[in-house]
């Protein structure tokens, strides 16, 4: 049936479509994302209001219909945001002050190029997925460290320095547990990683049993990685202001936010996807319709994640800056390292049951 | 032109510019943006080539980590750019040797025809289902294991020598031992103390 629908703007565009068809496929891709990140910020202050025997957001509402009481407030965030005034401060780099913001969205938005939603719901299916995220994660780091450079603040200089000696590091862990990923699903391309994880016993053939040191390390350097509380030490409001981003005003400050939830959003759908079976159902596949594969399910385990993110932003103190960098390379590094001998060792003896051939 | 030649074309000139940058520029941080840059899109360049893992590497290896770390200590340098400039003549011998031998070197690169390299076979376009990745690691962890052991044998060599060279022991540091930290007692740093109340004496 697509096939027929899509014949008419196909034989319009002629050799343009193909560049038209994957940017309508990206738009189809980015702006639920971006209406899941303005959500993911009330879902956040209500989750957090909850913790702490408050209500939340719950005064902007559409049409004066008051049961939505709340829902309309990242709309008001944004539209606030929006029509603010854009400050650079003296002596600042315009150009790269401007730039700062989008170098640390651009990595967060390419990387759901390469993330599967379902076995065939996939921008691009390359060969070296995993490669490709490590990359792009990767490239974060670059919006923060220019953002503290061009502000020609010593506040948001001192964020950008911390930030960057923190991701680097925890990078490294990142890095490692990803490995064990790939050992055992032998393959780069996530939804292979999923394929491998499908198995007779539900959730227990996922690969957060075997490789659960490495599931840990990996959704804590995830934290760390998105600069979220309790490593937030970047912007560490009661220390230097708000870090990396004191200098920011308006849509530049916003381009910012978004760019931390949509990284929040990519790292949670990661740790479903390579940890948690991706689409697969937690039950037996004998149990009808909720023992089937589904987007559900996806949707459902990220948002258990980042969900998770958010308990984590309202109970723990902050760390102290030494203790994240020990926690970094005392801590994680031995630990994936040593998984990864002991799952290379485990791997090549019968005890290894996660392989469903 | 094909679509393509187009990109090819697109990145060669953006790394040419951004190398040529990298050494024109007058900021330090504006030459190693630079060189990011030039890095990305000689990165591009490579996955084009079918070269996708060696493009990734570039990327996470020098982009993500190296260039990170050199952009941290460049913007923390206070450079007098007046200063810098005072040794050009000193230097200009040695710079014009090294300058020359990469002229030659590109020239061999560039008139290949002339010296032959056109007579070089053409490599085989791969074949469906290829996985660079997969090839590179098989390679590495059969044919070439033993160079390969031997490099990474070397370069833990070089980390353990650079910490050793770097690493000294404040006399007055203040390190605290985190174990000892979390295990301390309630008892350890405060004593109650069980005490009669005291009548007050005089006043209102």
């Amino acid at each position: 049936m697509l096939d027929t629908l899509l014949a008419y703007p196909q034989s319009l565009l002629g050799p343009l479509w193909p560049v038209a068809w994957t940017l309508a496929k990206i738009l189809m891709i980015v702006v639920p994302l971006m209406l899941c990140v303005a959500y993911l910020t009330l879902w956040e202050r209500k989750v957090i209001g909850f913790m702490q025997i408050r209500i939340g957001p719950n005064r902007t509402t559409f049409f004066g219909i008051s049961w939505l009481g709340g829902l309309a407030q990242p709309i008001a965030d944004g539209l606030k945001l929006l029509v603010k005034e854009i400050i650079v401060p003296t002596g600042a780099n315009r150009f790269l002050f401007v730039l700062a913001p989008i170098m640390a969205i651009m990595p967060a938005l390419a990387a759901w190029a390469v993330v599967p939603f379902s076995p065939e719901l996939v921008l691009s299916n390359i060969d070296a997925s995993l490669l490709y995220l490590l990359a792009m994660t990767s490239l974060g780091v670059y919006g923060v460290i220019i953002a503290g450079w061009a502000s020609n603040s010593k506040y948001a200089f001192l964020g950008a320095m911390r930030s960057a000696a923190q991701i680097v590091s925890y990078e490294i862990a990142m890095g490692f547990a990803l490995v064990g990923v790939l050992m055992a699903a032998q393959s780069l391309n996530l939804g292979e990683i999923v394929k491998a994880q499908q198995g007779g016993a539900g959730m227990f053939s996922w690969f957060w049993i075997p490789l659960f040191p490495l599931f840990l390390t990996y959704l804590i350097s995830g934290v760390a990685e998105t600069n979220r509380a309790p490593f937030d030490v970047a912007e560490g409001e009661s220390e230097i202001v708000a870090g990396f981003h004191v200098e920011y005003s308006g849509m530049t400050f916003a381009v910012f936010f978004l760019a931390e939830y949509a990284n929040m959003i990519l790292i949670s759908m990661l740790t479903a996807i390579l940890f948690l079976g991706g689409w697969l159902s937690p039950f037996p596949a004998s149990w009808g319709i909720l023992g089937a594969p589904s987007f559900g399910w996806l949707l459902l385990k990220a948002f258990l994640v980042v969900s998770s993110f958010l308990w984590f932003r309202a109970t723990f103190p902050r760390y102290r800056y030494d203790q994240i960098m020990r926690l970094g390379w005392k801590v994680f590094i031995p630990v994936t390292l040593v998984w990864i001998v002991v799952l290379g060792a485990w791997m090549q003896t019968p005890l290894w049951i996660w392989w469903n051939s | 032109m094909t679509f393509q030649e187009f990109i090819f074309w697109f990145f060669a000139t953006v790394l040419v510019f951004a190398a040529l940058r990298v050494i024109t520029a007058r900021n330090p941080v504006h030459a190693a943006l630079f060189l990011v840059l030039a890095f990305c899109t000689s990165a591009g360049i490579w996955i084009q080539l079918e070269a996708e893992f060696l493009g990734i590497a570039l990327i996470l290896v020098y982009v993500g980590a190296v260039m990170v770390l050199f952009l941290f200590v460049v913007m923390m340098l206070d450079i007098n750019l007046t200063r810098l400039r005072e040794g050009f003549w000193s230097y200009l011998p040695v710079g014009a040797v090294v300058a020359l031998l990469l002229v030659v070197e590109m020239a061999l690169v560039l008139a290949g025809p002339w010296f032959g390299l056109a007579e070089a076979p053409r490599p085989e376009p791969a074949p469906e289902g290829y996985s660079n990745t997969k090839e590179l690691g098989r390679l590495l962890y059969t044919d070439y294991v033993y160079p390969f052991e031997l490099a990474a044998v070397i370069l833990l060599v070089a980390i353990v020598a650079a910490i050793a060279l770097t690493l000294r022991r404040r006399k007055h540091g203040k390190y605290i031992d985190p174990a000892q930290q979390v295990s301390v007692r309630r008892e350890d740093r405060v004593r109650m103390v069980s005490m009669p109340a005291e009548k007050k004496e005089g006043g209102s």
